[in-house]
Formats: C-alpha cells, structure tokens, sequence
C-alpha cells in the first residue's frame, strides 16, 4: 500500500502512525511535510495527532490552511482513502472535508482513557467493511477538544446516510463516563459521503501490540489496511 | 565604564539607568547581603554597574549557586561504572547497554506555581524537557512529584487544578507522556506547594552533547523563541520565603509556549544529528546569564556578546533585562565555524530564530555590548568559582521515640479503618488527576499511573524477533513525615521505596535523580533537615549501587515563617532486558499472596508515624520505621530472581497503610476476594484488637507482596534463600476480603471510594 503520513508544526503522533503502517504493510509511508504540494499518487494519507500549531485559534483551523490540504482533497477527488485520527479529524473539519465540529470536551479536561467502540450500520467503507459489526473495539482517547457538536439536522442526516462509523458505548461496568467527551449521540468518529475519509477521535496506533493493553487498533488498521488495497 | 554624554543619554535612557553604579540598596533589592557585594567589588576590582551586579544576583542565587547545600551535595555517591554522566550538566546520563543511554533529570518550579499554578507547572515542564533534550536525548517520559496543602483549604483546590493543567498543558501538546508520579497533601504545603517535574529521554552512548564552551573564537547562537520581559529574576524569587504579598510577584513567573517547545525539540534534534554543534545550554533560570557564564566557565574560556543581536519581543529591553529574563523555549550553542548557513537552514524550517549573538574568547571574562557601548565586562571565575558556599549551622533532630500499639487509643475497627484509608486522598486513586495527562502518545508506554509500582515505557527501536525489546522503569518517592521525624532514616527510606518500586515493576534499580525541597536553611533545624536527609540517601545509594546522576534543590519553601515538610524526592530508573517481562500490581484470579520479608512470628507492626495513627489518634508522631538497608537490598535481588524463574504474575510494595492497604490494592483491578491468613495468635481476634490493627496497618519497610500461580516453587526458592515469607492466601472472585469469622471487607466499596475520593474534593464527582 502507499500511503503519505502528513507532518504539520505540532503533530506529535506522526512517528506512532508511521511505526503502525510500517509494522502492519511492511511498507513505510511517505511524510507529507505542511509546506510541501507535489506527492506521488497515494493510496491512503492519514492525518495524525498531535497540536498542530499549538492549536492555537481553533484546534487543526491554521492546519486546514496549510498547502498540503490542497494536494488531500485532490486525492480525495481521486477517491483516494484519508483517516484522520485525533488532530487530525479536527482537522478535516476545520478544511470543510467532514461536517460538524469539536469543541471542548464536556468536563473542561483533556481526557487520557481507554474506550470502548461500537461499528456502526454505514454506507461502504473501506474502513469499515472488513469488521464484524458486532465486534467492539478497544482504543484509547486523548483529547480536550473531541466533543462531537452538530445540529439535529445534520445527526439525522449523519444517521440516515449511514456516515457514523463509531459510537463510544458502556463498558463492562456501566461506567458513567463511558463517552469521555460528551459528544453528541456517543458519536466517535464520522464517515465522509462517499465513506473513503474516515476522521475519529480514538487513537487506533496506541492499541497495537499487547503490551499497550489491546491489540484492537492493530485489528482495525490492518483490516482497513486489506480493504484500500482491494 | 565608559562616561555617556546627555545626547546618548536622550537615546536610550534604559540603557543609560542600567549602565549606573550600583549600590548597595540595589545589592540588597536583588537578594545580595552586604558580604556579598563586598565579595563581588573585591573580585571583579570595580563597583559593577547595574547589569553587572544582576547577573552576580542571580548567579549568587541560592537557586543557581546552591550556596546552603553545596557542601552537602558534594557528599552524594555519584559515582558507579553505568553512569556516564553525573551531577553538573543538564541531566545525569547512564549507560543501559545496547549502546543506549538514558538522560534524567529532576527539577522544582515551586514558588512559581504557587504565584501562578498553570504557567508555574508548565514551564517546570518545558524546563526539564530541555535539560534533557539538550543533552541530544529525545525525551521519552515525564512524572512529577507534587504537594499540596490541605485538602479542605479552598486555595488547594485551585492549586491542584491550575498544576493538573499545566501539567498536562505542555506535556500533552509537546507530545511527551506523562506517565506517573506522586500526589500528597498536607497542610504544611499551604503556603508553598511543591512542583517537582522529571523527564527522562534516550540518547546514542556515543551522541551525548555538553555545554562546556570550546575553541575560542567560535559563533554562539542564540535559537528558539525571542526574549521578552518575562521571569525578570525568577532564579532570585525562587530563593526567598514568601509573605503575604507573593501575589506580587507574579510578572517573575515564566509563561511557556509547548508548540514552540516542540518546534525547539525537533530543530536541535535535527541539527544535533549533523556535526555542527560543539556544545550547547539551555537558557534556564536566569536566562542568558546563566547558560553564558555555565558554558564558558566549564570551558574555561570567555564570551563576547552583542545584545543588540538577540532576538527580542519587545523594544528597547536593556542590557539587564535581557540578561535576567527567563522567557522560556530558547537554547545558546557553539557551533562548528562555517556550519551556521547550515544550522541555520534548520532553524528556518521550524520557524525559529537564528541568530549569531557573539564568540568564544580566550579572556576568561564576560563582555556584552549593547547600543555600541560596554554594557558589561566582568571576569567569568568570580560567578561561577567565588560563588558563596555556606556552611550554615545545623542540628540534626532524630525523634527515637517508639511507639507501640498499646499507647494508641483504639476507636475503629479494621473494616472502618480501611474505609477512611480509601478516602484519604494521599492513599486513593489519582485517576482525577492522570486522566487529563496524555500518557500514551509515543506509543511505547507500557505500564503508566498506578498499573505498577514504577511505570514502564518501552525503548523505541529495540525490539527483535524475540522481544519487544528493553524497558526503563520509573518512579518518583518521599514519605515527608518520616523525614519529618528522622532525617537520615527518611532519606534512607525514600531511595529504598523507590528501589523496590522499580524491581517490584520487574526492573533492576540503576540509579537517581532527586529534588531536595526544604524551608529556610538559615534556620538550624531545617539545615538539619537537609543535611541528615543527605545523609540519609547517600547511605541507602551507596549500599543500593544507585547513584545520584543529577538533580535540583528548592529552599525557602516557607511562608511568613512557616516552612514545608522536609521532602527530599527521589526519581529512580531502572532496567528490564525484555520489557515484555514487566510486572503489574494487580492480582489476578487464584493466585497466592506472598509477603517477603515478613515472618510466621511478625505480629506487632509499626505504628509511629504510620498513617494508621493519623487515622486512629489524629497525630503523626514518634520515630518512623527503621530501615535496614542489607534486607532491602536482599528482598530486591529475590524478587528479581524469582521473577526471571517466571515464578510472579503481580508485585506491589508494602508501603503508606501497610499491608492490608497494599493487599486491597492488589485486589482492585481484577475484582477479586481473598481468605487472608492470619498469623496463629491473632486468629481469634476481634476488629478492634490493637495488635491485629498494627499487624494490618504497620508501615515496617523492606516488604513487598507478590503474587504467584506456583507458590511451591516460590517456597523452595524463599527457603533455600532464606528470606522470611508470610503466605497471605489465595485471590478468588468472590470480591470479598475475610479477615477471619469475624470481619468480611467488601473490596468493591473500597475500590469505589478509592475512586472517588479525589473527585469529590475537586467538587467533580457525579
């Protein structure tokens, strides 16, 4: 698979991401540096965590402006495949690719926690289509803007379109604080219309040998993985 | 001194007023004694002028010169045949084999964060990060040692959330995890919280950078962010007592830039890659004065500086603000001549500045130019070399009283006792506080906030096809109260907790940082304070093999006369070949308890100063458990070998609460109960007999708990090694704890409260 890891002044889970893709394709990707606009043709471009410009302004809004993000929604017009993780989703909807917003998490704290993810019913994804709807998935969060905030309209829309990939749902002990943002719906990460820019809050690069305590990222990577390569 | 003229005066009339004589009034308003002004005259054959004499206060500084404790520092082992670097550079540096080398270092931000709790915090973040990454380790772990004051004082709450922040502030967005340490509070902490930040990172054995200045003649660079008005003499507040009016004080305090941190991380890292720096220092405490002075009196050489070439924030900053301000995120280099097109290409990428300042020199002094005239020129030894080195009187007070369990008065039953242990904030979960710290970015955090006694973080890079790879283990540790009592034994107990917390998490101790915090050392009491506590660790670390690499000492922590618990905080590290081999605390479902180093006849436990006689008679009081330094070190080498026998599946030590506490701990995690073997005569013993409560609650040391699925083999191995064992029971998951017939705890209600107990005083819970 190629795939591009786009590196901004901040992004701080860069190396996780690029260590992940390298173990799981054996193929190390390309770092897509913010200033730079001419890459070869790519498969997947993950945008990572991280504090890009400090997240000053508004968390991933000085990042949506970078020259990079041009040469993403010229891949995506391609139908190329983007997960934006973290930062990165902020990102995508600070560069109107996905819809809605993050704000503050509900607490006023940034959260560091392991969650638990619920597959959704969605439009065909690549990555999705390769997990077992009734799989849960084990990722932790790491956040203090992931509060998924959005109009009834666009909920149901969101809904209705099958573009909700996850939703944080209770663990084993009913734990209140299951949804560690107070995002609307539980929601944990969306799914662009056509389903190939996948952005969510949880970090899939931190659950991925068992050692971190769960190999549920390593399961969903390598699974969307297979099903960009197709 | 050259004589201006009123033209030039017109021009630059800060400059001017800096330019003046100073006198002794000035000398005094930068914490100077008369001594010492005199001193300075005498050395450098001049009256210096105002610059002159900042730079001399804030080098004079107790925080820069450690002129109470030098004497005393020099007493600490330091030495052994894994440490590549010991105290006097940014951070201590130890070989961990494989051509690897962790850089460590522990360091205070006390008075600052008390003025300003969230800059406070995270400028001693961004501080020790720098330390460490200066030496051209990438940094790889935070923790932090924090004290607050009483729980029920409405300013800790505001503290506690204001450190928490910061905290997590900086660390979170540089990308660094934070991944354990220690939370107390006590009401000696009111007035002067304590805010100990220790970073450890990885370098190449063989890439270590210094910053003794070389080749006269070579560029100095100044790099990072520009130098504003910011922390004007920060390293002289952090040297005094606070009044009521500290709040004043608060244009000292830093303000710190994480993103520009990270930016700061990632340029040197670069450049540090090529060969073009000879040495390099972070501008720290006292700013540029301190790096310039450090880097040319370890190189015994000069420095020419223009500081009308130092990037500034603001306009028109005098001489003496430039030199004395501590605006955060910025470094001083010597670079290979010719290599500054280069570096600077670096720079330019990362969006910082760049800028030649001056060069090495041969003349052994200081000269900086500012405005085309001599802003300073002062000869380098007297700052670094004539620095005052005091030898303050001390009394070393050692309370020998023992207290036995029959002194106390007994009003709780055990099951109630350990609910109030739960609900004591020192004992219970600091989830509170760790969930807002990011502690698993970089990917390689294996066991972080309280999943063992010390955390693990894997070493990037070094996993085979056999093994994830090597592991470093850190903890942070203090028990003031001890110190409180007994100096030297509280000393010797805060390495020997850290050393069985870091092989309890299935590491083998290599060696330390520490944080000496401490009141007023003018005071004869306190002066014995630090130096039995010295005493105290340099024993324990010298029998241990673990020796202090690097560390910090914070005085003055008193207000209006009212000092801190003495707490001299020890970072350890350690070692696992195989990170995968690393050992939790949790218990899990029918393994048996064992206690080593507790014996079949142990019964009466020790009470004083234990947090059982908190509980019980609402005092802290008598001597502290003794500490016998060839059992802990026994207890360390058998758990380790028990555990390469694979023979261990949990480790916890028996520390504040003693070894029900520690027991319930073990329980938590995975919902488990256990029938707990008593010793035979405390069988038929009710809830409030003494003797079961201080066998329960006793805080004896140089005892941890494992947990085993092959106890017959752990017996032999206990037997044949001679170390006295206790075999607690087996865990079951019932989720209750029987004592005997009398007395069933219920873990779940502990767990709960363990939970909650920090929320509810952040007025957080739900």
């Amino acid at each position: 698979m190629r795939s591009g890891v786009t590196i901004f002044p901040g992004s701080n889970c860069d190396r996780d991401i690029i260590v992940a893709l390298k173990n799981i394709t054996g193929k190390a990707p390309i770092k897509m540096w913010h200033k730079d606009i001419e890459f070869p043709n790519l498969d997947l471009i993950v945008i990572p965590g991280g504090f890009s410009f400090g997240d000053y302004l508004r968390c991933g809004a000085l990042a949506a402006r970078s020259p990079v993000i041009k040469s993403i929604k010229n891949h995506i017009s391609r139908g190329g495949a983007v997960l934006g993780i973290c930062n990165g989703f902020q990102i995508l909807i600070e560069a109107g690719i996905l819809p809605g917003s993050l704000i503050r998490n509900k607490k006023l704290l940034f959260t560091c926690r392991d969650t638990m993810l619920e597959i959704q019913d969605t439009i065909v994804s690549p990555f999705l289509s390769g997990l077992k709807k009734e799989l849960h998935l084990n990722i932790p969060v790491a956040h203090n803007e992931g509060n998924f905030f959005a109009s009834e309209t666009l909920l149901n829309e969101l809904k209705n379109d099958g573009r909700i990939a996850f939703k944080y749902i209770k663990e084993i002990n009913n734990d209140i604080d299951y949804n560690p943002n107070g995002s609307s719906n539980d929601i944990a990460g969306i799914l662009s219309k056509n389903g190939r820019v996948l952005g969510m809050m949880p970090h899939p690069e931190r659950a991925i040998n068992k050692l971190h305590g769960g190999t549920d990222g390593l399961k969903f990577l390598t699974k969307s993985f297979e099903q960009i390569i197709g | 001194m050259k004589i201006l003229n009123q033209e030039l005066y017109n021009i630059n009339k800060n400059e001017y007023q800096a330019q003046q004589i100073s006198t002794l009034v000035d000398a005094k308003g930068m914490g100077l004694t008369e001594d010492e002004f005199h001193l300075i005259c005498k050395k450098i054959k001049k009256i210096p002028n105002k610059t002159e004499l900042g730079i001399f206060s804030a080098m004079f500084s107790e925080h820069c010169s450690y002129k109470s404790s030098k004497k005393w520092l020099k007493t600490l082992p330091t030495i052994a045949k894994h440490v590549i670097q010991g105290p006097g550079e940014n951070a201590g540096v130890i070989d961990i084999g494989d051509n690897l080398a962790a850089v460590f270092k522990i360091e205070s931000h006390n008075h600052p964060s008390f003025i300003e709790p969230y800059q406070g915090a995270a400028t001693g973040v961004g501080g020790i990060l720098r330390d460490v990454f200066t030496m051209g380790a990438r940094p790889i772990a935070l923790l932090n040692a924090l004290r607050f004051g009483s729980p029920t004082e409405p300013l800790t709450k505001h503290l506690v959330s204001g450190v928490v922040k910061g905290i997590g502030g900086y660390g979170n967005c540089i990308g660094i995890p934070t991944v354990g340490g220690e939370t107390n509070f006590d009401q000696s902490y009111d007035g002067n919280i304590l805010v100990n930040a220790m970073a450890v990172g990885l370098a190449n054995k063989d890439r270590i950078f210094y910053s003794a200045a070389t080749g006269s003649g070579n560029p100095v660079i100044y790099v990072g962010a520009k130098t504003g008005r910011d922390g004007i003499h920060g390293a002289t507040m952090a040297s005094t007592e606070f009044t009521d009016n500290s709040s004043e004080k608060r244009p000292t305090v830093q303000v710190g830039d994480p993103f520009t941190g990270k930016l700061l991380l990632e340029a040197c890292l670069e450049l540090m890659s090529t060969d073009a720096v000879l040495s390099i220092q972070d501008m720290g405490a006292a700013g540029l004065t301190s790096s310039s002075v450090e880097m040319a009196s370890k190189g015994s050489l000069g420095m020419h500086l223009n500081l009308d070439l130092v990037p500034t924030r603001e306009d028109k900053m005098t001489s003496y603000e430039i030199m004395l301000s501590e605006s955060q995120e910025r470094m001083l280099m010597i670079l290979k001549p010719g290599s500054e097109e280069k570096a600077k290409l670096i720079f330019d990428k990362w969006d910082l500045d760049f800028a030649v300042i001056g060069e090495v020199t041969k003349t052994g002094r200081l000269i900086l130019d500012k405005d085309g005239f001599e802003a300073c020129n002062i000869p380098i030894n007297p700052l670094v070399e004539d620095a005052p080195e005091y030898e303050r009187p001390y009394e070393i007070i050692q309370n020998k009283n023992v207290i036995k369990i029959n002194e106390l008065k007994i009003n709780y039953t055990v099951d109630e006792i350990l609910a109030k242990i739960f609900q004591n904030p020192n004992i219970s979960s600091k989830r509170w506080i760790w969930e807002q710290y990011d502690s698993s970015v970089m990917g390689d955090t294996i066991s972080s906030n309280g999943k063992s006694d010390a955390s693990v973080i894997k070493i990037h890079g070094t996993e085979n096809s056999k093994s994830f790879g090597k592991g470093i283990a850190i903890t942070t540790d203090c028990t003031p109260r001890y110190v409180k009592s007994d100096p030297i034994n509280g000393g010797m107990q805060a390495v020997c907790e850290a050393a069985r917390n870091v092989a309890a998490s299935g590491a083998k101790p290599l060696a330390i940082t520490n944080n000496l915090n401490f009141g007023n050392p003018e005071k004869k009491n306190i002066m014995g304070e630090i130096v039995g506590s010295i005493k105290g660790i340099s024993k324990a670390a010298s029998f241990l093999n673990t020796p202090i690499v690097s560390g910090n000492v914070s005085l003055y922590n008193e207000t209006n006369g009212k000092g801190i618990l003495p707490t001299p905080v020890i970072g350890m590290v350690g070692v696992i070949d195989e990170v995968e081999n690393c050992l939790e605390m949790n218990a899990k479902e029918n393994n048996t308890l064992v206690i080593l180093g507790q014996s079949e006849n142990f019964t009466e436990g020790w009470v004083g100063c234990s947090i059982y006689q908190e509980i019980e008679n609402k005092i802290i009081d008598g001597a502290p458990p003794p500490v016998d330094l060839e059992k802990e070190k026994k207890i360390i080498e058998i758990l380790l070998k028990l555990h390469t026998k694979k023979l261990l599946t949990a480790a916890h030590d028996i520390s504040d609460g003693g070894l029900l506490t520690t027991t319930c701990e073990m329980l938590f995690k995975n919902n488990l109960g256990l029938n707990l073997n008593l010793p035979k005569s405390l069988l038929n013993s009710d809830g409030k007999d003494p003797i079961l409560h201080s066998w329960c609650f006793g805080e004896d040391q140089g005892r941890i708990i494992v947990a085993t699925e092959k106890i017959d083999k752990v017996k032999f191995f206990l037997e044949n090694n001679s170390l006295d064992y206790f075999i607690l029971g087996k865990t079951n998951a019932s989720n209750n704890l029987n004592l005997n017939d009398m007395t069933t705890i219920y873990i779940n209600d502990l767990k709960n409260s363990n939970e909650k107990t920090l929320p509810f005083i952040m007025g957080q819970h739900e």
